[in-house]
């Protein structure tokens, strides 16, 4: 047992404070969108040009090819949403006014360093806004799997990867749990419903501190 | 480039913008030309003047755009024509095509980080040799790039980019040149007709001086060459949304 998709968006969207402005990135964590509850006082910035990002648009009568976001998917803008041009969206994020960014990842290491544009050998995609995002954002969120598709260990002592920038990653959230970046490396803060500690120990590839770990259910897994 | 200080009072460049066709849109345009477009995928894009650099037949081109393309469409077309020699911009996406044009060396392409790409682009337009960022320090994209530590920070020096000719769309336009541009479809197309030689500029309506209010003008005209108008456009939604949550 692990989180769902859905439920990793759900977990990844509370941890969005009231009050703040957050870039989502392409893929997964665009998802959280719908998870922000309306009323939370969150302002969704997309780096394509908009600030003030509402539900995807579905209904005919509000779909307009020119209001999208940076998966290039149709939006809605909420009341009090405003659109400028990409030096000034980016202005936004690398000048350090984007509270939060929530990006996917390929790897995340034990000192932060994240990886998520280009795997060796295989067909680079682009970059994006990803590097931007990483080195910009004043708190930067990793929302992957814990491993992929093949069962190795996205969660790192040093990335492999190309890098997309080093030591901005300041918390990850997987399919088997919560873990913070610290000093020390890679800290379990929570375990996902029915994962126990033997798992995600088994599923990182570093060393997991989980001593602290205060949301563990106590009668499951004391280690 | 350089700025070239004129001696005598030649004609000004902000007069007659409009033109009557695609063809008196695009003179000049050249084989090698490095070529602006703006848009972010299919959206906002200047459709008729993206079609009309296919018919004019010119070879050989830099493209600086955001992505290069979604099959079948757009600027995609320019790639299936074999009309570009070098991409400039962030994103391949799952392009075949492209890819494929890339391990064959037949196209050379520059990844640039999507702010550094857009910053780079008004830094041409804005009289600025280059700029340092954090952007992409300590990755790939640092390679052979002069590096400098200011308050303690490691920056990364980054120049800036120009282009013989901008093709980007708008919404409205007065005979000046002043923009207004329509939503998210604004993106990278004012920083484009800042850093480009000639500024070419596809508006779905021209309207007379004095419609667009002073306070409500996306871009001033001083960075507009040439008009075209253009009312009928495909705006093609690029995707749908995704299927809702279930539960």
């Amino acid at each position: 047992m692990a989180w769902t998709r859905d439920e990793m968006a759900e977990r990844a969207a509370r941890e969005l404070p009231a009050g703040s402005i957050v870039t989502l990135g392409i893929g997964l964590p665009t998802r959280i969108a719908e998870r922000v509850p309306r009323d939370a006082g969150i302002w969704l910035h997309t780096e394509n040009g908009l600030l003030g990002v509402g539900p995807y648009a579905r209904a005919p009568g509000e779909l307009d090819s020119q209001v999208i976001n940076a998966g290039k998917e149709p939006v809605t803008i909420v009341k009090g949403g405003s659109i400028f041009d990409s030096a000034l969206s980016f202005a936004m994020i690398r000048g350090g006014h984007v509270d939060v960014a929530v990006l996917g990842a390929m790897q995340v290491a034990e000192s932060g360093d994240l990886a998520n544009w280009a795997i060796p050998g295989e067909r680079v995609m682009g970059i994006g806004g990803a590097m931007d995002l990483a080195a910009g954002a004043r708190r930067v969120i990793a929302l992957t799997t814990h491993r992929t598709r093949r069962g190795e260990p996205k969660l790192v002592t040093r990335c492999t990867y190309p890098l997309t920038a080093r030591a901005c990653v300041a918390r990850v959230i997987t399919d088997l749990g919560v873990l913070d970046v610290t000093d020390r490396g890679f800290s379990l803060v929570e375990l996902a419903r029915g994962v126990s500690l033997e798992a995600i120990v088994a599923a990182t590839g570093a060393s997991l501190d989980v001593g602290d770990a205060p949301s563990l259910d106590p009668g499951r897994d004391d280690a | 480039m350089s700025l070239a200080r004129a001696s005598s009072s030649p004609p000004g460049r902000h007069l007659a913008k409009v033109r009557a066709s695609v063809e008196e849109a695009l003179e000049g345009l050249r084989d090698g030309a490095r070529v602006m477009v703006g848009g972010f995928g299919l959206s906002g894009n200047a459709e008729a003047l993206i079609e009309g650099v296919l018919e004019r037949g010119v070879r050989e081109l830099t493209l600086i755009t955001n992505n290069a393309g979604t099959p079948g469409r757009g600027i995609f077309r320019w790639f299936e024509a074999g009309i570009v020699r070098r991409f400039v911009g962030c994103y391949v996406g799952p392009n075949a095509l492209v890819a494929r044009a890339i391990e064959a060396r037949t196209i050379e392409v520059e990844l640039v980080p999507q702010g550094t790409f857009a910053e780079r682009i008004r830094a041409a337009g804005a009289g600025i040799a280059g700029f340092y960022t954090r952007t992409g320090v300590g990755t790939a994209i640092a390679s052979g790039k002069e590096t400098r530590v200011f308050r303690g920070e490691t920056y990364l020096l980054e120049e800036a980019l120009f282009a013989d000719m901008a093709l980007v769309r708008a919404r409205r336009a007065d005979r000046f040149g002043n923009l207004r541009f329509h939503r998210t479809a604004r993106n990278f197309s004012p920083l484009m007709c800042m850093a480009a030689a000639t500024s070419v500029v596809e508006v779905d309506e021209l309207v007379p001086e004095g419609d667009i209010d002073p306070d409500d003008v996306h871009l001033p005209g001083a960075f507009v060459h040439r008009l075209l108008e253009v009312r009928e456009h495909e705006d093609p939604l690029e995707r749908l949304a995704p299927e809702p949550d279930r539960g």
